[in-house]
């Protein structure tokens, strides 16, 4: 403020609290404009970094629910051929009882699918998890619940044999975290023990596709280059290139694959493993495998589930019932227990073996109990699990016909 | 930085997926997989389209029923990313499963 003294100058003088920050006397008379006030917070809250973050998270949820509208809006149109979006995913809860500790998660996995025109896809998952437990001391269950993106992404279907991805998507490093990993399809519930190596979501682009061979076989493959990565359980981001190829045989139903990853910073590692799938045609049978060797450790695991279609005792329950079993080992790295512990692998050469039923009460809905031992220097402890997981469909435009939605 | 330029690689993305969508409208469909066929080859269709299913739907799931056609066309086009299947699996399923 400015004021005018006897002899005629005028002089600048300071508020009675000219010695206290704006930004302090903004803070303190917030309460006066809530509106204000919450700006202001926000602004001295976050580091430009973090509003820069927010603002590309917004900006892009933003733009993919601008293309979601716009897709709405094509579904109204009445030609029956035409794809609709729909929301899918699934929802299960499940009790982990692991050396006699019960953890209860709850989770619901939404899957957003968006077709535009003939060739292009965007699709998303999220995760809403919640985990529960007694404090070793006892007292009321209390957990996490998390949230966040597995994958958004576009895909453009360029020719039969190609089809581009780009945006944040599945790591295609072996099968289980590609396309196994979703509560309803999965054969155990517990993670195997190799999960964690190389599957963290991939930000970037991706080409891929499957391609006949000839009559007999057809070949499958995925190229990719991440610009940055989310690890699980990690904060570090991580520049890769890798892929995946594999041959599929109809007639025996038979698929062999490999996978391989290079880090493109600090250690520049290679990762490489091998899948394979085999459901032969006479039996209710499914056998999968996977072996995966990376700086951060190696392992395996193997398992089958025979669905008791042919039982003759108890048809009608027998044929809903399938039978699991896993095996499956871990080697540690050379990177050390605590930097294993931060991927959520074993800190010790583990192996384990489980065993499960799982009920099928109707399509999309099914019972799972497992029961497993894990043999490690660390420890061995019991595992055991229970719970339901759904799979829900839900159209989110006209469809055609009588049909409903089962 | 890498936020930045991840959000950078994901608008121009976006921008020319809409740009390409658009155009992609005005050009009439010439590799639609719709399952529009002559009747003598329906049953062949069919049966192939039924082994197909099996075949490749069952390597990692169990077999779900059949939902309305418009439905069907998203789920496997999903699937064709996602599994990797051929265009010609995706169309012999697609037909299958909404017969």
């Amino acid at each position: 403020m400015w004021k005018q003294f006897e002899f005629g100058c005028f002089v600048r003088v300071e508020g009675y609290l000219g010695d206290v920050s704006r930004v302090t006397k903004l803070k303190e008379n917030l309460h006066k404009s809530p509106f204000v006030g919450f700006i202001v917070l926000y602004l001295l809250k976050k580091t430009a970094r973090t509003r820069l973050q927010k603002a590309a998270r917004y900006g892009t949820t933003c733009a993919l629910f601008l293309l979601v509208l716009s897709a709405w809006a094509a579904s109204q149109n009445p030609d029956t051929d035409k794809p609709v979006p729909i929301l899918t995913g699934n929802i299960g809860t499940f009790s982990f009882v692991t050396g006699g500790r019960n953890l209860i998660d709850t989770q619901i996995n939404p899957v957003l699918l968006v077709p535009l025109g003939d060739r292009w896809l965007i699709e998303s998952r999220a995760a809403f998890e919640g985990q529960f437990q007694r404090p070793p001391d006892g007292g009321p269950y209390g957990g996490p619940v998390t949230k966040h993106v597995d994958y958004a992404q576009v895909d453009y279907i360029a020719n039969p044999y190609v089809t581009i991805t780009a945006g944040r998507f599945l790591t295609p490093f072996g099968i289980f975290n590609e396309r196994l990993y979703p509560v309803w399809i999965r054969f155990l519930q517990p993670d195997p023990l190799i999960l964690p190596i190389r599957t963290e979501p991939s930000d970037g682009a991706m080409f891929r596709g499957g391609v006949p061979v000839n009559a007999k076989a057809n070949m499958n493959y995925a190229l990719y280059l991440s610009a940055t990565s989310v690890g699980i359980g990690s904060v570090d981001s991580e520049r890769h290139v890798g892929g995946r190829m594999g041959l599929f045989l109809p007639g025996p139903r038979l698929e062999v694959g490999g996978s391989w990853q290079k880090t493109l910073q600090d250690v520049r590692k290679n990762a490489f493993g091998f899948h394979m799938g085999w459901q032969p045609a006479r039996l209710p049978l499914s056998v999968r495998a996977e072996y995966a060797h990376a700086f951060e450790g190696s392992g395996y695991w193997a398992e089958g589930a025979y669905r008791l279609n042919q039982a003759h005792f108890w048809h009608k329950a027998a044929r809903r019932t399938e039978v699991v079993a896993r095996a499956q080992q871990f080697f540690v790295g050379a990177i050390g227990a605590d930097a294993e512990a931060g991927l959520n692998l074993p800190g010790a050469n583990t192996r384990e073996g489980d065993f499960g039923v799982n009920y099928f009460f109707k399509d999309g809905l099914k019972g799972i109990a497992s029961y497993g031992r894990q043999f490690s220097s660390a420890g061995n402890f019991n595992q055991w699990s229970f719970g339901l997981a759904y799979r829900f469909l839900v159209p989110l435009g006209r469809v055609s016909g009588a049909q409903g939605v089962q | 930085m890498k936020i930045k330029a991840f959000f950078m690689l994901m608008m121009c993305t976006l921008a020319l997926g809409t740009f390409l969508f658009a155009r992609s409208n005005s050009a009439k469909k010439e590799a639609s997989p719709g399952p529009v066929v002559q009747a003598a080859d329906a049953d062949s269709m069919r049966i192939e389209g039924e082994n197909r299913f099996h075949a490749n739907c069952g390597r990692c799931h169990a077999v779900p029923h059949k939902f309305p056609p418009r439905m069907m066309a998203t789920v496997l086009r999903h699937m064709r990313v996602r599994a990797t299947i051929t265009a010609e699996d995706q169309r012999l399923i697609l037909f299958y499963m909404t017969q």
